[in-house]
């Protein structure tokens, strides 16, 4: 536990010694990344333990704050969400390292070096927090900072907007998180998250509101459509390695929130489950439809990181509605795929962010139209990005398919266990998981397809050129890290069952004392199924991985047949150039342009030459994101309006405003001689 | 244990052995049906044979991924085959939830020939590969619904037993959703080894392919992978047909065998009958086609879940 206080003010104390060597950038990028990478694997220690022994560990200090003193306290669902945030933060530190350096003449890095170190050290203290008031100043912390990070290249304007789209999104999604947290203190009497846990259970309706009010403000930060609009926007706008940190970590801790109100609320209602199930779902669907869609290599992996925070949530969703329906197999396979996608998508967002950074960096653009023949010029940036891909569109010898198959096996038994209405619904829903499915490979495809194969369609593609060991090796631990978890899913499993058990709980709470026994067998015999069905998984994945690499070496030696070389068949055209291959825009085109539904669909502006003197003609295919551009903007936008109909009051001349203050204050005094006139005849 | 043994060695044995047939059959019929006499019943074997002491011709612009494409496009329904009981109810590999590392097993052998076919840089085998993948999204869904039917019926979900023996006691009470799911998944069959009316496999139009136009770069023994990939993927559709249909066990193994082989070449013939007597579809209506298909298994899950 002291451990963790000290990875805190470690970094804090990194990000502040950066800051006072900002003149000398090689320093400072060497104290703040060093430095905070450190701080990281030292938190990982009483982070395992904590995994790997279960129990509850906290820590009062004397703080003078209103409502509640300095409590922290570490447990397995802390410790669950703390182990992405560490081991990412330390791989994104060095990696961060060389990439910022070459801002090092711009740029003032040691600033973003305290930011940095600021944003980590905020999340640690977002899941270590134990009252209310902490928890919302370091969210807060946490927050604040990743808007400093995300608008680092303020001068271009885009990144201003999204830094601006971010910060509003955040703070309205913070407003509801106050009045969620005031609720549960009006209703324990106290800001004490130990007084939450104890209190006695809340009404239906009251604990209703909460969960409503904690999915909107969580949400917000997790990116559940339809309050994702900052993610597209910011994530493409931040450098690579807060990029990868804000989608690997920052947006589980959302979840992380969610799972903590869930832990207050007492035993769960179907609602609640349904819920969070049809918005998962929904967002799953909308992220994946836009993700297929987009130019930039990070706003696709912006979009994937919303389709697979649905995924997350609908798991999570299928666990709640299993335990409320007494369905404890459900309930098991539910919340154990949700934790177990919330690790691998953490890998697979933190290695493909990394790997797209370093396109950036080799390339130049991360604009899939102005990409390709990368797999020759970066050849492990590609490589590695192209198992991403695989990983990340849930294709079975990488971990994402780990999540995606509990999930299944769950929807499978509660269609086996519920009939009619009810279970034709949950079918229904794994066909549309299928499409999903479909989806992803289709986006990620298209991903590595055009940015990375086929030959260079821009000039700066052609002089690509591969990035340092120091970015390299971060991508390659995740990746390491990705190919473990695949093989062996079961440990994984083994680790996060405290942090089952603890989600589980607050259902068995609830529960006749009688049954305590019975739903502990249930509870295990549940984990058995999830660690069987893993077991074989696993068995299955390196299966597959010694066929592939069986295959590869085969072809390495085949290869040395030395085949013909040719130019690719053109049909007979024997001057084919690099503008002639298919676009990422003409890859998607009959998804995007005919068989999604309308408003998801991309748009197109046209003008044709015309008449006798005809100008240029002009076609061009935009998808801006049809929630913020149909729903979001025309509300500020009319909000905005509304408000300039005030600008009537703001006269610009002293002599109004002083009338302004003198019919106020005799309307106060009116009012209050009133009152008092009334009170004592 | 020594019965589980023979029966894991016959599976495979045919499942490497009989897929050519398949192509030999429906190349015969189609050229009946046009008054023709066609090549001989075993020229796909002929075929694959010549190909693999081919030497290749390869792209410049490819690397690796165009190499792993025909290996993955092979291996994955060889893999997924496993999982299929062709006799009784024994598949060499089963376990709880089978059925979807089946469809995500082809999803990844999709993935691979996509991404192999991009790596040319040719605007044509881009083209397949797009097609390729959006019609996948739609027909997923259909196979999906199809193998829930099968799981709401027998309360299984290992593909074993939902195709097992024990599927022929359900004929009688829920037959028309069988049927319908027949038909849903003899319309995913065409599609995913791109039949007509999806796609002409003998076409040399390549603006109008899918499948074909994405390995228009493909020669020599990395094309002859490919071919019995394709051949392999087929059979693995029609053995589920069959199994559809006739799930029976008849107690004797050679019996059992004569049926799957039976129903396996009836299908081809199927196949080459379509082929021979519908137009291909226009582009624009495939996914039509398509959407009904999943509207068959979906209506067939109603039937039984009402």
């Amino acid at each position: 536990m002291h451990l963790l206080l000290i990875t805190v003010a470690l970094q804090i104390l990194a990000g502040m010694a950066a800051c006072a060597c900002a003149c000398r950038p090689r320093l400072a990028t060497f104290v703040g990344a060093g430095l905070g990478a450190i701080a990281s694997l030292l938190g990982l220690l009483p982070t395992m333990h904590a995994l790997q022994h279960g129990g509850v560990d906290t820590l009062n200090l004397a703080w003078d704050a209103v409502h509640g003193g300095f409590r922290i306290g570490l447990d397995p669902l802390s410790a669950f969400f703390l182990l992405p945030v560490l081991i990412l933060s330390a791989l994104a530190a060095v990696y961060g390292g060389s990439y910022l350096l070459a801002y090092r003449d711009r740029k003032n890095l040691g600033a973003a070096w305290l930011f940095f170190n600021l944003f980590t050290a905020g999340m640690v203290m977002v899941l270590i927090a134990r009252t209310a008031v902490l928890f919302l100043m370091a969210w807060e912390v946490m927050s604040l900072s990743a808007f400093v990070l995300v608008t680092f290249e303020h001068e271009r304007a885009e990144v201003r907007q999204a830094g601006w789209i971010y910060l509003v999104a955040t703070h309205i999604g913070v407003a509801f998180l106050f009045l969620a947290f005031l609720q549960l203190g009006h209703a324990a009497g106290s800001f004490d998250f130990e007084a939450f846990g104890l209190m006695s259970a809340m009404g239906p309706r009251a604990s209703g509101l909460l969960l409503v009010l904690a999915l909107v403000g969580f949400g917000a930060k997790a990116g559940l459509v339809p309050f994702h609009v900052w993610l597209p926007e910011a994530h493409p706008a931040a450098p690579s390695h807060v990029s990868a940190l804000m989608s690997g970590a920052m947006i589980k801790l959302g979840l992380y929130g969610l799972l903590r109100i869930l832990t207050f609320l007492g035993p769960p209602a179907a609602w609640w489950g349904l819920t969070l199930a049809s918005l998962g779902l929904f967002t799953a669907l909308v992220g994946i439809a836009l993700a297929m869609q987009q130019r930039d290599v990070k706003r696709v992996l912006a979009y994937s990181s919303i389709e697979n925070m649905g995924l997350i949530v609908l798991s999570l969703g299928v666990g709640l509605w299993g335990q409320s329906r007494q369905l404890p197999l459900v309930a098991g396979f539910g919340v154990t795929a949700a934790l177990l996608h919330v690790w691998n998508h953490a890998v697979m967002k933190g290695w493909m962010f990394f790997a797209a950074g370093s396109v950036r960096h080799g390339a130049g653009t991360t604009n899939l139209e102005q990409l390709g023949g990368l797999m020759k010029r970066m050849p492990a940036t590609a490589a590695a990005m192209t198992l991403g891909a695989v990983a990340i569109a849930a294709l079975p010898p990488l971990n994402g398919f780990a999540g995606k198959w509990l999930l299944y096996q769950g929807l499978l038994l509660a269609g086996l266990a519920t009939a009619g209405l009810h279970s034709l619904a949950i079918l229904l829903v794994m066909a549309l998981l299928a499409m999903v499915g479909g989806f992803a490979a289709l986006s990620f495809v298209r991903l590595v397809g055009i940015g990375l194969l086929g030959s260079p369609r821009s000039e700066p593609a052609t002089h690509a050129h591969e990035s340092s060991r120091w970015m390299l090796g971060p991508l390659y631990a995740l990746l390491l890290l990705g190919v473990v978890a695949a093989v062996v899913p079961t440990r994984m499993s083994d680790l996060l069952a405290p942090v089952r058990a603890q989600v589980l709980a607050n259902g068995a709470a609830g529960a006749p004392p009688g049954a305590g026994v019975a739903s502990r067998e249930l509870a295990s015999a549940s984990s058995r199924a999830s660690t069987a069905a893993l077991h074989a998984l696993g068995q299955l994945n390196a299966a597959l991985l010694a066929v592939v690499l069986l295959a590869v070496l085969v072809l390495a030696v085949q290869r040395r047949r030395q085949p013909a070389n040719q130019s690719t068949w053109g049909c007979g055209y024997v001057q084919p150039t690099p503008r002639m291959q298919y676009t990422a825009q003409g890859f998607s085109q009959m998804m995007g342009g005919h068989l999604l539904p309308r408003p998801l669909r991309f748009r197109l502006t046209q003008r044709l030459p015309a008449g006798l003197f005809p100008w240029p003609g002009l076609l061009a295919a935009t998808s801006p994101d049809p929630i913020q551009a149909r729903g979001y903007e025309p509300l500020f936008r009319r909000l905005a309006e509304r408000c300039m109909q005030l600008r009537l009051l703001q006269q610009g001349r002293v002599h109004m405003y002083v009338t302004y203050i003198v019919v106020m204050v005799v309307v106060a005094l009116m009012w209050v001689s009133v009152r008092h006139g009334w009170a004592t005849p | 244990m020594l019965l589980n043994i023979l029966h894991t060695v016959l599976h495979v044995t045919v499942a490497l052995t009989l897929p050519p047939l398949l192509l030999g059959v429906i190349g015969k019929v189609k050229a009946l049906f046009a008054g023709r006499v066609g090549p001989r019943l075993l020229q796909p074997y002929y075929d694959l044979f010549k190909l693999a002491r081919k030497g290749s011709v390869i792209s410049q612009t490819t690397t690796w991924v165009f190499h792993l494409g025909p290996v993955m496009g092979l291996v994955t329904p060889l893999l997924a085959l496993l999982f299929v009981p062709l006799v009784d109810s024994h598949a060499p590999v089963s376990f709880n939830g089978d059925l979807i590392l089946m469809v995500y097993l082809l999803g990844l052998g999709r993935f691979c020939t996509a991404s192999a076919a991009l790596d040319t840089g040719s605007s044509f085998e881009g083209m397949g590969a797009a097609r390729e993948l959006t019609f996948a999204c739609l027909a997923e869904p259909a196979l999906f619904l199809g193998l829930l039917v099968l799981v709401k019926l027998t309360g299984s979900m290992e593909l074993a037993t939902m195709l097992g023996s024990s599927l022929a006691g359900h004929w009688p009470t829920a037959g028309a959703s069988l049927v319908l799911v027949l038909l849903s998944w003899f319309i995913v069959l065409l599609l995913e080894n791109s039949r007509i009316p999806f796609d002409d496999p003998n076409t040399h139009l390549e603006l109008t392919m899918i499948h074909e136009v994405m390995v228009l770069d493909h020669s020599g023994p990395a094309f002859g992978m490919i071919l019995y990939g394709a051949s392999i993927k087929l059979f693995l559709f029609a053995a589920l047909l069959v199994r559809l249909v006739m799930p029976v066990s008849t107690g004797s193994l050679a019996l059992d065998w004569a049926v799957l082989v039976g129903g396996v070449l009836i299908v081809a013939v199927a196949i080459g009958v379509v082929e021979s007597t519908v137009a291909r579809l226009r582009m624009t209506h495939v996914p039509l086609l398509i959407v009904a298909a999943c509207l068959l298994s979906g209506f067939g899950l109603v039937l039984l879940l009402r």
